[in-house]
């Protein structure tokens, strides 16, 4: 057990732009709404799964809907206290600790300003590994675990226990009733044993979004290239380095769909990379070969800086370096890559995983 | 009343302009920027006025783009004492207002902060009842403390009637003497971008006051009675009665002048423009006549706001830039500079210090002082570092263009003269006629707009539909700010949807922007 501070928290953000791959909404009010927390509460406890006892209740928390209306209409502060009050009551069961669904972009704040609110220790994993933008798109979902029942609160008031047949219903059910909620609720969702957690999630992520800021950090500190080091930290690949020089979006069905490419700079002279996202970026490939595919993580970072950059802030003239993650191995198996696999997106492309495309890369050139 | 004075402060020299009617350029002036700003902007007036002899009682515009808020924000001086009403309980409760801000900053302006109940849904519909009893009673406590409040409710781009129905609440209990601003005038959707923002631009009302009177109060010592505008950074006008309201949005408008003076004097609308001052150069992008603008958030005094400002990069190379040179004949350019000092520190006028313009008058690229002075350097060595100089214009050009093709490039700026008639990237190379005051043209010839931005529902009209209706509020803003309504053009959009959200919410900003219309009396401009 440790406790995290501002700095932590701080880093934590970074990392967690990072793994976010372009997508998840930008950390920055959840951490906003983390350091209030901390000011006002204190600390916050983390614990390694290994903390947690077998039995114990542990609930995922986070935010449904749009960034875009959450950074206007930020939270109350209340909503999650409310929500887990709600399935406490429905379960007949105390909540030990709290723990982020996904580990990038702004869900993987939330949970440490709810956990300095209610005073919940947080649990150093996630069910992820990165962001993505649905709620099945879990590894508790690929170990047959149910995201409900699950609560979902307004800053009004408002609660829905929602109880349904699978994952994708609850999805479903819980996005509708987000948009006449207001268009941004706070979850109580994933509720299982610590057993579960501990078998199911991906450990120790909150560490590695820790690393990977501090290491930006202390790049610009001193002013060194921090690239190599975030390769290191995550078994990454450096795909491409170049600057952007279109960006094609379009809207559909309530996801940033488009298309950004860039043309190659240094080693990369002559070649152009296209990078698909919905939310978060999906496939980077360029004209004569595929560089990494989802459920791999595509993460676009700022060349001098490391800093990453979103799909959002993407913009003409950004000089970046897109480099490839693997993921974790359990979207390696088949239910894996038919949950959030290439296809699932409307892709016409086969998984392979970074690390033979890597390999071919180098011997192709 | 045909002619026009057009001032421009800059980080070294304050630029003035005298234009008659039809923008012909009557008199020019450079003077040296001065610690309290004012003092250089009534010296360059009274310069070019002298310089251009014309009847006094013939100057009826005279249009200023200062730095004295930027100043004030970063220096943290000159403040007014500000109250801070977010309207938005109980939504918002977890980010208080002035969080993020850096706490110098924060105690100055946070002293009295409330947060009350209403505000609206990204949708429109309304959250909560504003709590009016609550308001007044705040109004109440506040009698006598403050300049100025700054109210922001959310989602106002979408609705603002709680924070209009606020303002009247204040206004009846705290009079005229204190200001109010509104966050729907000023920024867009993000609530706690917009609410710094306002906070901000609360805070300099007083600085923008007494900017704008002490300019009106010399005009008239010199015997003018003209109407008086501010430039705005986004290249259009404000009247000071506007000015006074919305100060925050002169922030940035230098680089916005010169962008928008070297469009008009070299004719293009779509171009990239370098200026090149004495310390830094800022590169901008033309769109349609007008400076593209950032889309990221942008700080100001390190507080994250998310006003619009102008896409720009800005490297440490200009006229009086320092070069070191070392004995192995590697060699150092900048980021320091001898700024206005130039013409005494520089080696040609006789000074001590190596600097940008020396390489350039030794390599015979330019003309100024004594190239005799020069004349004994290592021209071998002066030629990397000229070519240095160049590439890091050339990068810096890169960056900002939107495709690999080349694209027109206008040099402005008195530094510009360092630069050479090809660069990499650049289809041509334009030095139009007075660049080294294209800022100060800028400021004169600036346009009147109107703006809209606002969510909105494109399942109910359809998305050209909104679109034409978005046009048609910007137009209508435009012509009620004094623009000429057969000139206005519709020069920006843009349509981002809501993402992670099915309904087809989309985020649409409409930008309109016409010539000042001289018979009308304009009273407000945004």
């Amino acid at each position: 057990m440790r406790y995290l501070g501002k700095q932590e928290i701080e880093d934590i953000a970074v990392g967690a732009a990072l793994l976010g791959t372009g997508g998840g909404g930008d950390p920055y009010i959840g951490k906003l709404m983390t350091l209030q927390a901390i000011e006002e509460y204190g600390p916050i406890q983390l614990l390694t799964v290994d903390e947690v006892p077998q039995d114990a209740l542990v609930v995922s928390s986070g935010m449904m809907g749009a960034p875009t209306v959450m950074i206007e209409k930020a939270p109350s502060g209340h909503e999650a206290r409310k929500a887990f009050q709600m399935l406490e009551g429905f379960l007949g069961q105390k909540v030990f600790a709290t723990y982020p669904i996904e580990a990038g972009g702004l869900n993987s704040m939330l949970p440490l300003a709810l956990a300095a609110q209610m005073g919940l220790p947080v649990v150093d994993v996630d069910g992820m590994g990165r962001a993505f933008p649905e709620l099945q798109m879990a590894t508790f979902y690929l170990d047959g675990i149910a995201a409900t029942p699950m609560a979902i609160a307004d800053e009004k008031g408002n609660v829905n226990l929602i109880d349904t047949i699978d994952s994708l219903w609850a999805e479903r059910i819980a996005r509708s009733a987000t948009i006449q909620m207001g268009g941004s609720v706070m979850f109580a969702i994933y509720p299982m044993k610590g057993r579960q957690l501990k078998e199911s999630g991906i450990h120790n992520i909150l560490k590695l979004e820790e690393d990977l800021g501090r290491t930006i950090r202390l790049a610009k500190e001193q002013n060194t290239e921090p690239i190599r080091e975030i390769l290191a930290i995550t078994n990454g690949f450096e795909l491409f380095r170049g600057k952007v020089i279109d960006i094609n979006r379009k809207t559909e069905t309530g996801f940033a769909r488009g298309t950004a490419s860039m043309e190659g700079l240094e080693e990369y002279k002559g070649e152009t990379l296209k990078l698909r996202f919905q939310n978060e970026h999906l496939i980077a490939m360029t004209e004569e070969r595929l560089l990494c595919v989802t459920p791999d993580l595509i993460a676009v970072l700022d060349a001098e800086t490391g800093v990453p950059i979103t799909t959002e802030g993407l913009r003409y003239g950004a000089r970046a370096v897109v480099i490839g993650i693997p993921c974790h191995p359990k979207w390696r198996t088949a239910k894996g890559i038919e949950t959030c696999g290439p296809g699932y997106f409307g892709y016409d492309v086969e998984y392979l995983p970074v690390e033979e495309l890597a390999k071919k890369g180098v011997a192709e050139r | 009343m045909s002619y026009r004075i057009g001032i421009d402060v800059g980080g070294t020299h304050t630029d003035g302009i005298l234009l008659d009617a039809k923008y012909q350029v009557i008199a020019e002036t450079k003077c040296a920027t001065t610690e309290d700003v004012s003092s250089g902007i009534y010296q360059a007036m009274r310069e070019v006025i002298a310089k251009a002899n014309v009847q006094r009682d013939r100057i009826g515009f005279a249009m200023l783009g200062t730095t004295h808020c930027t100043n004030a924000i970063v220096e943290r001086k000159r403040l007014n004492s500000v109250a801070v009403i977010r309207i938005g309980a109980p939504a918002t409760l977890a980010v208080k207002p002035l969080i993020g801000v850096p706490e110098d900053l924060r105690e100055k302006l946070g002293k009295y902060v409330y947060i009350v109940r209403g505000g609206h849904e990204f949708d429109g519909r309304q959250m909560a009842d504003l709590d009016e009893a609550e308001l007044s009673r705040i109004a109440d406590t506040l009698k006598g403390k403050v300049d100025s409040v700054a109210v922001t409710s959310v989602f106002s781009p979408v609705s603002k009637d709680h924070e209009l129905r606020a303002a009247e609440i204040l206004h009846e209990i705290l009079g005229d003497q204190v200001s109010i601003s509104l966050s729907h005038e000023i920024g867009s959707v993000g609530l706690l971008e917009r609410e710094n923002a306002t906070i901000l631009n609360a805070a300099v009302v007083n600085v923008a006051k007494t900017t704008a009177q002490g300019f009106m109060q010399a005009l008239r010592e010199e015997g003018i009675e003209a109407k008086v505008f501010l430039g705005q950074n986004d290249g259009t006008l404000m009247s000071v009665e506007y000015a006074m309201k919305y100060p925050i949005l002169t922030i940035a408008c230098g680089p916005t002048n010169s962008i928008r003076g070297a469009s008009y004097l070299s004719g293009l609308g779509d171009a990239l423009v370098v200026d090149v001052g004495g310390t830094t150069t800022d590169i901008g992008v033309l769109v349609n006549s007008f400076p593209r603008e950032s889309s990221l958030a942008v700080e100001i005094g390190g507080a994250r706001t998310n006003f619009r400002m102008p896409d720009l990069i800005s490297i440490g190379l200009g006229g009086g830039t320092i070069i070191r040179i070392e004995e192995d004949g590697s060699f150092k350019v900048g980021p320091d500079s001898v700024g206005y000092q130039l013409t005494r520190r520089g080696l040609v006028f006789g000074g001590d210090t190596l600097t940008a313009t020396d390489v350039a008058v030794a390599l015979g690229k330019t003309q100024l002082g004594d190239p005799a002075k020069v004349a004994h350097l290592d021209k071998g060595v002066l030629q990397k570092v000229y070519n240095r100089i160049v590439e890091m214009v050339e990068e810096a050009i890169d960056r900002m263009k939107t495709s690999a093709d080349p694209v027109p490039v206008i040099l402005v700026g008195g530094g510009s003269i360092l630069l050479p008639d090809e660069m990499k990237g650049a289809a041509s190379v334009i030095r139009p006629e007075h660049f080294g005051v294209a800022n100060a043209i800028g400021a004169a010839i600036s346009q009147i707009s109107g703006q809209v931005e606002r969510v909105f529902s494109l399942d109910e009209l359809g998305r050209e539909k909104t679109l034409e209706l978005a046009k048609q509020i910007a137009v209508d803003e435009a012509i009620a700010a004094g623009a000429e309504p057969g000139s206005i053009e519709i020069v920006d959009i843009e349509d981002v949807p809501l993402a992670y959200l099915p309904g087809n919410a989309t985020r649409i900003r409409v930008k309109a922007a016409g010539n000042l219309s001289v018979k009308t009396e304009p009273t407000l401009s945004n």
